[in-house]
């Protein structure tokens, strides 16, 4: 299943913020990802002093706690392909995560209702420490729907 | 609980969902939030998880659905208030 998941992601190697899946169920999700040093957003952000953005942050909680659980959630549907947007998120960021990292994103389902998916995500570096959190929604809908 | 009262609490939970300061302020039945109030698919299933809360009843997908003015919404609030009720 975890495999699957990973297969219907929509991402194209660029953009792709996840690398493995270590659990998933109906109530939530955690999986893994490592940003290597040659990515290409670390050349500007920022000069000279690599750090990875807020928004890829977001973006990896994102693809990791509402993505791959909304796919896992709607393995029943007949439909091949999930249209996907994030509604809203609200997230703190505690700490910076450098080039090389390794983090681990933990996410809880709040809810599934109506196509939108609403989850509580935290971030978590190789020393377990707190990266980020926050709560993240966005809308699942299979494309036979509309 | 009457029809103007459900109205009342209806604009109470919308108002954060929507910028459209004039179409708020003149809210009535033929309101219609997406093209009125400019409310996205993804508020509109929060104001319906409130409304669940507001009035303490459950709104099933086809009732959902049909969630898109507020004489609608407000007939459905209606409908699940009696059976409730009964």
């Amino acid at each position: 299943m975890k495999k699957e998941i990973l297969a219907k992601l929509p991402y194209g190697k660029s953009f792709l913020f996840v690398d493995e899946l270590l659990h998933v169920d109906e109530n939530g999700v955690t999986g893994t990802y490592t940003y290597l040093e040659n990515l290409p957003f670390y050349e500007g952000h920022f000069k000279d002093r690599p750090v990875t953005p807020a928004v890829i942050l977001t973006e990896t909680m994102a693809q990791i706690g509402l993505v791959c659980l909304g796919i896992y959630l709607l393995k029943n549907d007949t439909s091949q392909n999930v249209a996907i947007a994030m509604t809203s998120n609200a997230i703190d960021f505690l700490k910076p995560v450098y080039p090389g990292e390794q983090v681990t994103v933990t996410s809880e389902k709040v809810y599934f209702r109506f196509n939108k998916l609403s989850c509580k995500v935290k971030m978590e570096n190789a020393a377990g420490e707190m990266v980020c959190k926050g709560n993240i929604s966005g809308m699942l809908i299979s494309k036979e729907n509309g | 609980m009457n029809k103007e009262e459900i109205i009342e609490a209806l604009k109470t939970i919308v108002e954060p969902y929507s910028e459209e300061v004039l179409a708020l302020a003149h809210i009535d039945e033929n309101t219609d939030f997406i093209n009125d109030l400019k409310i996205n698919s993804a508020n509109l299933v929060d104001i319906v998880l409130d409304i669940e809360e507001k009035f303490n009843i459950e709104i099933d997908n086809d009732s959902m659905a049909k969630m898109l003015t507020v004489k609608a919404t407000t007939e459905i609030i209606a409908q699940k208030l009696e059976a409730h009720a009964g």
